[in-house]
């Protein structure tokens, strides 16, 4: 993984997406997460307002992933409070973040690889799927009409990030940029909130990076969905998000629009060095 | 030299031809017995599948639910409110090893987990004699109405016999078989599950609930146990020695994957007919107790063609 500044010019020719902020929906406040003696956050703070794409971007070992985890309840910080939608928690479980909108990928494909492409996007429907398992079981009445309302819906997203090809698929035999899309499509059948995305176009050749990036615009546009993003391509950064978190060893070192943080000292320190 | 090779290779199908009753009686029992080892089989599988640990106590279950059930019975408790209440013990035990052994042992590696699991047995096996006593037990057959009595089938001059209690079994585990796979391919819970199977992150990361799901396959496998404890109390009795029958299940699960449902019944099948067929027709050439080591035999050939069972997952990895 490269970690290059490329603060001019990017891979996307899209330009920054121009829409109304809603309110402040998720706040992080002077989060702390060391695992035994070495420290992968210090009180870190920021917050996300609705519909806004949030980048977090650092260089490596800065702590982003740390920091994403923290957010959906992978890791539990020592000190500090997630606020999402106006509940506190002070660690959270996996799956009730989940339970509260959030929905996520990971930076090293976390995908079900012996299912195929459809059942791994039906999973993500799993917190929606309510009827009694013995009518699910014997498909009666109610429980097939929900399968079907529900199937519905994942063939929308399938076909909305393009993989109806290979939906029948099982996805350990997919190539790298369509598992990736595979992961998109189960995060957005949770119909989420916010959702976290980890190096989303990490790996990814030029013309991977533009349909990824178009994809999350649109997910934005579209669903309105909130959108964390950790990102090593600048470019792509200061293109397609409205803010900016940078960490740097565990720190918060800058937070703003893409131009703010551009231009900002500590930023270009990080990313370059500081000569002594 | 030519003798040898003789009562090897012609002399078992010459009786086979010339006694087709008995024929037909070795592959009932063989079927039998292989049903049952599936049962067995299909326990390892459950825990298996859900949470990759190979549950050395799947045979200590077997014997702690069917000396419960009996203990229960033999403190006046009619037989079907027994049943009920040991379907109960089983779950509060499922719910136990979830809470004191899988969320605290999570994410260590395999082999700590599969230690633990013989932590289990051990802590199960004194449970249970401090509990019942050690003293072999009679299953309580006929309070909860399994039939008794054989029927016999003509066959070829001589004739077959098949004991009602092996035919009820058969039913019961077909039924139950065919139960766990609608569980396991039609239902939310089915599909969290094989999610589980697969990767716990992602499983988590749609909100599947790690926790939910390890209770559900532990009760289930307490289930399969408290079954195949019934009916392999009924055909002998309910003893610690029962336990033992959990190492058949090692060839069975080998010859089927270890995460295939019909590989370990047709794994079991094969094992139970090629164990009676082998000590009935080959067992003189060598002397007796080739059934201790048949399965095997039969397992490790089996192995050298399909690594990976019959039906398991074939492993293809991206590199």
């Amino acid at each position: 993984m490269s970690a290059q500044p490329q603060l001019a010019e990017g891979a996307g020719e899209i330009g920054a997406p121009e829409r109304a902020l809603g309110g402040t929906i998720l706040v992080v406040e002077e989060v702390s997460l060391a695992f035994g003696g070495v420290t992968a956050l210090s009180d870190v703070s920021f917050d996300v307002r609705e519909h806004e794409v949030r980048a977090i971007i650092g260089p490596n070992g800065a702590g982003k992933s740390s920091m994403l985890n923290v957010m959906n309840g992978f890791y539990q910080p020592q000190k500090g409070v997630i606020r999402f939608r106006g509940r506190e928690f002070h660690g959270m479980k996996p799956y009730e973040a989940a339970r509260m909108g959030i929905g996520r990928t990971f930076q090293n494909i976390a995908l079900f690889r012996g299912m195929t492409v459809l059942d791994n996007v039906m999973t993500g429907r799993s917190l929606k799927m309510h009827r009694n398992f013995f009518l699910q079981a014997l498909r009666l009445g109610p429980a097939m009409h929900e399968e079907i309302e529900h199937r519905r819906a994942v063939e929308e997203i399938i076909d909305f990030l393009e993989i109806q090809h290979i939906r029948r698929t099982p996805v350990g035999r997919l190539p790298y940029g369509l598992q990736k899309r595979v992961e998109l499509a189960r995060a957005l059948a949770m119909e989420p909130t916010l959702l976290l995305l980890d190096e989303p176009m990490a790996g990814m050749n030029l013309e991977e990076k533009q349909d990824m990036c178009r994809f999350v615009l649109e997910v934005n546009d579209h669903f309105g969905t909130t959108i964390v993003l950790i990102e090593h391509d600048m470019g792509v950064v200061m293109d397609i998000s409205d803010r900016v978190v940078v960490l740097d060893y565990g720190r918060k070192i800058a937070d703003g629009t893409p131009d703010e943080v551009r231009g900002d000292r500590a930023v270009i320190d990080a990313y370059l060095g500081v000569a002594h | 030299m030519m003798h040898l090779l003789y009562s090897i290779f012609v002399d078992p199908f010459v009786q086979m031809g010339a006694a087709p009753d008995l024929l037909a009686q070795t592959l009932w029992e063989g079927l039998v017995s292989g049903i049952l080892y599936s049962l067995i089989a299909l326990g390892f599988v459950l825990i298996f599948k859900a949470s990759g640990v190979f549950n050395f106590a799947q045979g200590i279950m077997v014997v702690f639910s069917a000396l419960t059930l009996v203990g229960l019975n033999e403190h006046g408790v009619p037989a079907y409110l027994a049943l009920a209440i040991t379907l109960v013990v089983m779950l509060g035990l499922a719910f136990a090893v979830e809470r004191v052994i899988l969320r605290p042992l999570v994410n260590q590696p395999e082999i700590i987990l599969f230690m633990a699991t013989f932590g289990l047995t051990y802590f199960l096996i004194g449970v249970g004699e401090l509990i019942f006593g050690g003293d072999p037990k009679v299953m309580i057959s006929d309070q909860l109405r399994l039939p008794s009595g054989s029927y016999r089938i003509p066959m070829a001059g001589g004739y077959v016999q098949m004991q009602k209690i092996d035919i009820a079994a058969t039913v019961i585990a077909s039924l139950m078989v065919a139960a766990l796979a609608i569980l396991f391919n039609r239902t939310r819970i089915g599909r969290a599950l094989r999610a589980v199977a697969d990767s716990h992150r992602a499983a988590l990361s749609v909100g599947i609930s790690l926790e939910q799901i390890w209770v559900i396959v532990w009760f289930a496998a307490g289930v399969v146990a408290l079954a195949t404890g019934i009916m392999w109390g009924a055909r002998s009795n309910v003893s610690f020695a029962l336990q033992i029958i959990a190492l058949k299940a090692l060839p069975v699960l080998i010859l089927g994957g270890f995460t295939s449902i019909p590989g370990a019944i047709i794994g079991g099948i094969i094992i139970g007919v090629g164990e009676k067929m082998g000590e009935f027709y080959w067992g003189p050439l060598f002397g007796s107790g080739i059934e201790s080591w048949l399965a095997y035999v039969i397992a490790l050939v089996f192995l050298l063609f399909r690594p990976q069972g019959l039906f398991g997952e074939r492993i293809i990895e991206r590199l």
